[in-house]
């Protein structure tokens, strides 16, 4: 008998159908990971097992539980299911903890809910034990610790501990890893497939990537628009799918090298050099969040820019667009000192990140799209303006017709269109893109990369790719820029980086990277040894 | 299309009698407010006059009619000084924090904590105190505790927004503090301002009515529902309607305007609304 199996699950939310005829099941132990784009209702099925669904939900369909039927179940037979059967992790560990109380007592808290037998002391202890399971030692993380202290991926280790103090037969994990570093990433998916081995549960991984899911999953569920597209387990499933969106998904998780060859002529856009910048803390005590880089971008050239979250990378970004000032060094555009002056602005523009908070909600597309027209200091008829802004949404593939519309009629990709419209309007020399696709779905993703790479070939722009994940710009740059600590730790040609990393820090971010191919190797070896 | 919520309703509804009656005043009402009528005092209400007559005999109606439209006017210019001072200030305060001077949010903002550490009717009552009683004193007294309300909201709404990827995207195309602050900022804010204006509307009224009830607001022979309140105090067991109408009328009108802002948050804010399905599919 399954631990869970959920048997033709339908919701839906005000008559619109959200979910139709799931049907999954997770086992004692295993693993079993639910891939989709946002919108496929992966989340959705999640909730539904939990029984935590938005007003207006209706359910139908089995989700059976240790030989019971959840949806039968009232609302506080629920509570006690989720109080002692199944634990969740979130997505956001920034905001899953509360962050008056120290992680101590929030781990407390929930051991004591789980049995309320326990003493005082007894509680201490068992959570002491759990944050020990989670790779949180009391030497360096007391339980008066408060959550601000601890980094992403320690906070995402608390959460888990909290989870875990249930002593849940299930775990239902929603995308733990998206808001997390790529090395932070490797490491929770690491501890949580051991943690259900030791502790024999099972655990329901919700996430968007399936190159980071592989390599832990034992049974992969591909879902879409509400519907199990294909399911399978993770050793055969990738020889035996049938289905062409399975095929697409796992063909861009895949690493590929396109060997590029490309003409740059010497001429030099952008010139750093010995950039520092330092923040001043409390106190006398300042932070230096970038420290001496130095680097050239020349034409038709691209450069990425790696590295984790708080390594100075943003700081650097903020700088070379000439919204923040800088301590000492010169950024050179187009051969003249740049420190903000209106004049050279229309030679640089920048991506961002949040395709959602990238535009003003209240103004149409047209209007979005012509904002760096300021730059320009012989002002264009409105004509002329709106003839500009069609031909840069269609270099970007989007329609004429866009321009009368807000960007909340738009997806994230198509977002992400129009800010690349933006930024080219007034062809300038360099792009700077900010983490552009860390918040796309996978295909999207490609998808926009690939437009960036045509833009780059026929309008010859220059970009530099800001993200913290080395296999995102294997494809669209040239060079590779690691930095660490607000120091470059290592450059070179991009092919180079890949294939003969020489600074430890490098190899521990390729490493880290999500790979399909590196994965089921990984799993097959595993494998292996089990049987040796 | 959505229904508009209750509150909305019933609170315009109650705010726009009262529009109405302090429009009407202009060019009717009843009777002569000023014209005394001694042996016609004390009347019970009836059909002659239809909320009574007081200790001079004047018309109660009347009185309120034009007692009201003086409170709503004060109010309005009260809370506009409030707003045109104070949401300037607060973009300001905003963006040069954001752009890296913090010294003027500094004085600024202890400057607002200072004026909100005195209780604002007792700032009211400093300022008609030392500057004499009138309705102009006193509009600029309510207007000056607005200017902090304003100010302060403005400040916190604008510094949130400043953080926002579309205001870098505008940052990057050269635009300036303040074209930033009108072209992008502003607009955002505008339903916040509706709202925090229509509360601030109502405590003015409230405000307004407290300075006549001391006789520091509207001068006699105005007539103003603060001070009728006070007339009525001392006849109140023979003659309890003064008091009841008066009251009533600051009582509905604030009830109504309190009611309004409600309701229109609840339209504006997309915070609040009712999600649609789509909307939460993960």
């Amino acid at each position: 008998m399954s631990l869970l199996n959920i048997q033709g699950l339908l919701l839906s939310i005000h008559g619109s159908e959200i979910l139709s005829n799931v049907a999954i099941g997770v086992e004692e132990g295993q693993i079993v990971a639910i891939v989709g784009e946002s919108g496929s209702g992966k989340s959705m099925t999640a909730s539904a097992v939990m029984q935590l669904v938005p007003n207006g939900a209706e359910m139908s369909g089995n989700v059976w539980f240790m030989d019971d039927n959840l949806l039968d179940k009232t609302e506080a037979e629920m509570c006690d299911v989720r109080k002692n059967h199944i634990g969740m992790v979130f997505q956001e560990p920034m905001t899953a903890l509360n962050p008056v109380q120290t992680i101590g007592k929030q781990v407390i808290e929930a051991v004591r809910l789980a049995d309320k037998s326990l003493s005082k002391d007894q509680a201490r202890e068992k959570a002491e034990l759990m944050l020990h399971k989670v790779g949180l030692e009391q030497t360096r993380f007391p339980l008066n610790t408060y959550p601000h202290k601890l980094s992403g991926g320690q906070r995402q280790r608390v959460v888990i501990a909290i989870a875990l103090s249930q002593n849940p037969r299930l775990l239902i994990a929603d995308e733990p890893t998206t808001a997390l570093d790529v090395t932070t990433q490797s490491q929770i998916m690491k501890l949580l497939k051991k943690l259900v081995k030791q502790e024999n549960m099972g655990l329901l991984l919700i996430s968007h990537d399936l190159a980071v899911v592989a390599e832990v999953a034992d049974h992969i569920v591909i879902m879409r628009n509400g519907k199990v597209i294909e399911q399978g387990n993770t050793d055969i499933f990738f020889n035996e799918m049938s289905d062409d969106y399975s095929k697409e998904l796992f063909a861009a998780s895949k690493l590929t090298f396109k060997d590029k060859k490309s003409e740059k002529s010497s001429d030099i856009i952008l010139d750093i050099k010995n950039l520092k910048k330092d923040y001043k803390l409390s106190g006398s005590k300042k932070l230096r969040a970038v420290d001496n880089v130095s680097f050239r971008l020349k034409k038709g050239e691209n450069i990425g820019l790696v590295g984790e979250s708080g390594c100075g990378k943003s700081t650097l970004v903020r700088c070379i667009l000439g919204v923040e000032a800088y301590k000492s060094g010169e950024i050179l555009l187009n051969g003249e000192v740049f420190d903000g002056q209106k004049e050279l602005r229309k030679h640089i523009n920048a991506v961002f990140q949040d395709p959602f908070g990238s535009f003003n909600p209240r103004h149409m597309v047209k209007r979005v799209v012509a904002e760096p027209f300021y730059l320009i200091d012989t002002p264009l008829s409105s004509t002329e303006q709106l003839s500009k802004v069609e031909e840069m949404l269609n270099h970007v593939g989007l329609n004429a017709d866009d321009m009368d519309k807000y960007s909340h009629e738009f997806s994230g990709g198509q977002r992400q269109r129009i800010a690349i419209a933006r930024a080219l309007i007034t062809e300038p020399s360099v792009i700077v893109l900010d983490e552009a696709t860390s918040a796309l779905d996978v295909l999207i993703r490609e998808q926009i990369l690939e437009l960036l790479e045509n833009l780059s070939e026929n309008l010859g722009i220059s970009y530099l790719f800001i993200s913290h994940d080395l296999t995102t710009v294997r494809n669209i740059t040239d060079r590779v820029l690691v930095m660490k600590d607000g120091i470059i730790v290592e450059q070179g040609p991009t092919n180079e980086i890949y294939n003969n990393p020489q600074h430890p820090y490098t190899n521990t971010l390729l490493e880290a990277s999500p790979d399909i191919t590196k994965a089921l190797n990984d799993k097959r070896n595993e494998l292996d040894d089990n049987f040796v | 299309m959505k229904s508009l919520p209750l509150s909305l309703l019933v609170g315009s509804g109650l705010t726009l009698i009262f529009i109405i009656m302090a429009g009407l005043s202009f060019v009717w009402t009843p009777y002569d407010v000023t014209a005394l009528n001694i042996d016609q005092k004390f009347l019970d209400p009836s059909l002659l006059h239809l909320l009574g007559t007081d200790h001079f005999g004047r018309d109660v109606l009347s009185m309120i009619m034009v007692g009201t439209r003086n409170a709503i006017a004060v109010s309005i210019i009260a809370v506009g000084i409030g707003m045109i001072i104070g949401v300037p200030l607060g973009l300001w305060v905003a963006g040069s924090r954001m752009n890296g001077g913090s010294f003027f949010d500094e004085i600024l903002m202890r400057g607002n904590d200072l004026i909100f550490a005195f209780p604002s009717l007792l700032m009211a009552i400093m300022i008609t105190a030392v500057f004499g009683p009138g309705v102009i004193n006193a509009i600029i007294a309510i207007g000056i505790f607005n200017i902090p309300v304003f100010a302060r909201m403005t400040r916190g709404a604008a510094m949130g927004l400043w953080s926002r990827e579309y205001i870098m995207a505008a940052r990057v195309c050269g635009k300036g503090m303040w074209r930033i602050s009108y072209e992008h900022i502003l607009p955002n804010i505008l339903n916040l301002l509706i709202v925090q204006a229509t509360i601030q509307f109502s405590i003015a009224i409230i405000a307004e009515a407290s300075l006549s009830y001391v006789g520091l607001g509207t001068q006699p022979p105005m007539p103003s529902l603060g001070r009728m309140l006070n007339e009525a105090q001392t006849m109140i067991f023979f003659a309890p309607w003064l008091a009841y109408f008066p009251g009533g009328a600051i009582v509905t009108m604030v009830l109504g305007l309190n009611l309004m802002g409600d309701g229109i948050r609840d339209v504006l804010d997309p915070k609040l609304r009712q999600r649609k399905g789509q909307d939460v599919v993960a």
